[in-house]
């Protein structure tokens, strides 16, 4: 299946790397990744889309949580969430086609960013298979995709929820909302070794 | 020279006052100031800087021959004391050198600080002279890295890189250093480098539920078992296990690398388990009804076919690192976090139980293993490794640290020296690094200069890394060698014997004489083709000064059993012919000779 996890990471040189490294070495390939800024500075967050068996979500977290720079991992996929994601197509299209594009931009809520004598490029937001559904049409209707980008998923869950990192560098006290509502206090059991050099 | 004779101990006041220092002078005083005394390392020109100001710390740098040999002797030193070891080597091959030694480590779980030299940042990344991108090639087998290209950056890396090493669950730590780092200066504040608080693992759960659940399965078992593993020499709970053992009266079977965690002859210790374990061991785990396991990863080398693996029984999984729970083995109770910590919870949940039938079967399941044993076979003139193992157990009254090499020698040495103290046994278990042994033993003894210390190695495995025999010369280390030398890369020789039609390609060794070697580094040897000579040997050994080696002339065509073939089920055991099974269909390696041939 398709899991989604939302990570919050240091934004420091290589973490990307460790990240991608984490699902070479369990052998799962990464269907899409997205990083950029977050609410805080120095925090990125990523959305890591990837392809493995239901029951690998447990390990897959509990082994990016083992990466030093990674701060937070949600599994947003078990949660109620807005998955977005942005495509830019460049479609072949002369002055006489270009009408029937119009309309289809309009079916799809997508949006005429670029007019050329030859083409033109249609920018459309929404989840996968939205983004998927324009690009079947195109392709039955026997339009040429000249070039395709898509960004990637990103994701956020809804309501009230919040990391709970940042709930923590807030020092707000964790909520009912929190995840860490109904959990043990995991500091205890979190023992460094105190054999320390004499 | 020996560093240690001329330290000049580095100004206190340092520590107490935000001083300027060179980055060299940073790293070093920041290793002294977490408690470093020992490093071991190799020099070259991106870490010279770093050399250059050695001499004015109180530090003993043990000089080896092979940058493998720093990583492995870091780790011994780091497995016999349960402190950080350290390893320095300069970069690009310094650096590669050392990749097979951190990734043992990794393996291991074993807490290490490796140092490396980098060329300048101005140059990183124009592939320079000995530049290689060492964070990059240590990436997955490191618990973190850093690269490190500013003064001011050494001593907070060096600090942070102590706390992951030893935290949570523990593993290596490199921190690749640039030359003009090393030569800048930036102020060294001691204090202000200090890590952030160290931030647990958020998945540790060890609930007051799971707790409840754990405890109930206890004491409804009828057939219970711990699975006793690395993890409680990790956390130090040598104690609440044994607790817990003798509270339900449950057996224990350990892990390879969990022998010595439970004592050796406490009656509820079954022994090994897993490939070569003994029969009533796994037999005891395919019929149980509760398997405990503490600290341990549900290894291939300890389950066999997983599909088959004790399917009767319930588990509970106690661990630190989360993402081994439900990875090989489903789980019943998964109890997520520090193992002594949950014990001591689970403890006063579990009822006191007087006896239990299940230890009497279990007692029954030995059947005929003892008639199969080769300690009872008579003594027919020829030397068993089995034999030097236990007349080795048997002259060191269990007490020695024993560094084993890999094959059939590190798995006759962890059925037949019974290990009674925690970290007395040091091995390479999760890589199965060949070379380990040597370099390993050094280690322990620098950790532990009072200990007793015996190498173990087979006559392969020896020789990848014996040039190590000249750093114990020049160290003048007092450790005791006992080369295995059965003529064959003999674990390899066995699979080939056994699913290969006795296809001896490529495992019949040359070697040199071992004792010959040890003498032209200046240390003492023997050799040993019978039994007396082998007992003698390991006397003459133990009373000489300086090091010492015995090159074992054991029987070349020895195996090891019982043995799970891989993938097969873990009670189907190949178990030792009753009858000797060398007399027969004997083939030898022409090559080297044994005691038949004298
Ligand atoms: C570095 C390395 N290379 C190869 C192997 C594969 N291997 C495992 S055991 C073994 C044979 C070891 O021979 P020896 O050191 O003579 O010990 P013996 O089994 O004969 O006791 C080999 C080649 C390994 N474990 N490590
Ligand atoms: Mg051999």
């Amino acid at each position: 299946m398709l899991h989604t996890f939302v990570a919050l990471v240091e934004n420091k040189p290589g973490v990307l790397t460790r990240v991608a490294s984490l699902f070479r070495r369990l052998n799962i390939n990464i269907t899409s990744l997205t990083v950029g800024e977050s609410e805080r500075s120095g925090v990125s967050r990523m959305t890591i889309v990837a392809e493995a068996a239901v029951d690998r979500a447990h390990r897959i977290m509990a082994s990016l949580y083992k990466l030093e720079n990674v701060l937070e991992v949600d599994d947003v996929g078990r949660h109620s969430a807005v998955v977005r994601e942005l495509a830019i197509v460049k479609v072949a299209a002369g002055p006489k086609t270009r009408a029937h594009l119009f309309e289809l931009a309009k079916v799809f809520h997508a949006r005429i960013v670029d007019l050329a004598p030859e083409s033109l490029m249609l920018e459309i937001t929404g989840g996968a298979s939205k983004i998927e559904g324009l690009v079947q049409v195109l392709v039955e209707s026997d339009y040429q995709i000249l070039e395709m980008a898509r960004t990637g998923r990103m994701a956020m869950r809804r309501g009230q929820h919040t990391s709970r990192v940042l709930d923590a560098l807030r020092e707000v006290p964790a909520t009912s909302e929190s995840t860490l509502a109904g959990k043990p206090k995991h500091t205890a059991l979190g023992k460094v070794s105190t054999e320390g050099h004499a | 020279m020996n560093n240690s004779d001329n330290a000049n101990h580095a100004d206190p006041a340092i520590y107490s006052h935000p001083t300027r220092l060179t980055g060299a002078e940073t790293l070093w005083a920041t290793l002294v100031g977490e408690g470093v005394r020992d490093v071991f390392g190799y020099p070259g020109g991106a870490i010279l800087p770093a050399y250059d100001a050695l001499r004015k710390f109180p530090l003993r740098h043990i000089l080896v021959r092979h940058e493998q040999g720093a990583a492995h002797m870091a780790d011994g030193y780091a497995r016999a004391s349960g402190r950080v070891g350290v390893a320095v080597a300069t970069s690009g091959p310094g650096a590669t050198n050392m990749v097979t030694g951190i990734a043992n480590a990794m393996m291991d779980s074993i807490p290490l600080v490796c140092i490396t030299g980098q060329v300048s940042s101005t140059v990183l990344g124009t592939d320079a002279f000995q530049e290689v991108d060492i964070t990059g090639i240590t990436l997955p087998i490191t618990k973190h890295n850093y690269l490190i290209h500013r003064a001011e950056d050494i001593a907070p890396a060096i600090r942070e890189a102590f706390l992951i090493a030893k935290s949570g669950r523990p593993g290596p730590v490199l921190i690749d250093i640039t030359k003009n780092a090393q030569q800048a200066s930036a102020i060294f504040d001691f204090a202000a480098a200090a890590p952030a608080a160290y931030r647990p693992h958020p998945m540790l759960r060890a609930d007051a539920s799971s707790i409840r659940d754990a405890a109930e399965l206890l004491r409804s078992a009828k057939r219970p078992v711990i699975l006793a593993g690395h993890g409680i020499l990790q956390s130090n709970a040598m104690e609440q296990v044994r607790a817990l053992a003798e509270r339900m009266q449950i057996p224990v079977a350990c892990t390879l690398l969990g022998l010595g965690a439970f004592p050796a002859s406490h009656p509820l210790n079954l022994g090994m388990m897993g490939m070569h374990g003994e029969s009533w061991v796994n037999q005891a785990i395919q019929q149980s009804d509760l398997l405990l396991a503490c600290g341990m990863r549900f290894d291939d080398r300890v389950t066999g076919s997983l599909a088959t693996y004790a399917l009767q029984a319930k588990k509970i999984h106690i661990e630190i690192d989360p993402s081994e729970i439900g990875k090989n083995v489903p789980v019943d109770v998964a109890l997520i976090g520090d193992l002594k910590e949950v014990l001591e919870v689970l403890l006063p949940a579990l009822p006191k139980i007087k006896s239990s039938e299940w230890l009497q079967a279990i007692d029954a399941m030995k059947g005929d293993a003892a008639v199969r044993d080769i300690q009872n076979l008579p003594d027919d003139g020829h030397l068993y490794a089995a034999h030097v193992m236990h007349d080795l157990w048997h002259a060191t009254s269990g007490n020695a640290i024993i560094a084993t090499d890999v094959g059939q020698h590190q798995m006759w040495e962890a059925q037949y020296y019974k290990h009674e103290h925690p970290r007395t046994l040091i091995t390479s278990g999760g890589l199965g690094t060949m070379g380990f042994a040597l370099p390993a033993a050094i280690g322990a003894k620098i950790a532990c200069p009072d200990k007793e210390v015996w190498v173990i190695a087979g006559d392969g495995g020896f020789q990848m890394t014996s040039p190590e025999l000249a750093t114990i010369a020049q160290e003048k280390i007092k450790v005791n060698l006992a080369v295995i030398n059965n003529g064959y890369l003999g674990m390899v020789r066995q699979w080939q014997e056994r699913f290969y039609d006795k296809n001896y390609e490529c495992t019949p060794l040359l070697s040199p004489d071992f004792v010959k070697l040890a003498g032209a580094h200046g240390i003492a040897g023997a050799t040993a083709r019978k039994r007396p000579e082998a007992v003698s040997a390991i006397e003459a050994a133990r009373k000489h000064d300086g090091a010492f080696l015995i090159d074992f002339r054991v029987e070349q065509e020895d195996s090891v059993y019982p043995m799970v073939p891989a993938g097969a089920a873990l009670h189907e055991m190949i178990r030792r012919p009753k009858s000797d099974p060398l007399k027969n269909n004997q083939r030898r390696n022409p090559l080297v000779e044994t005691a038949s041939d004298v």
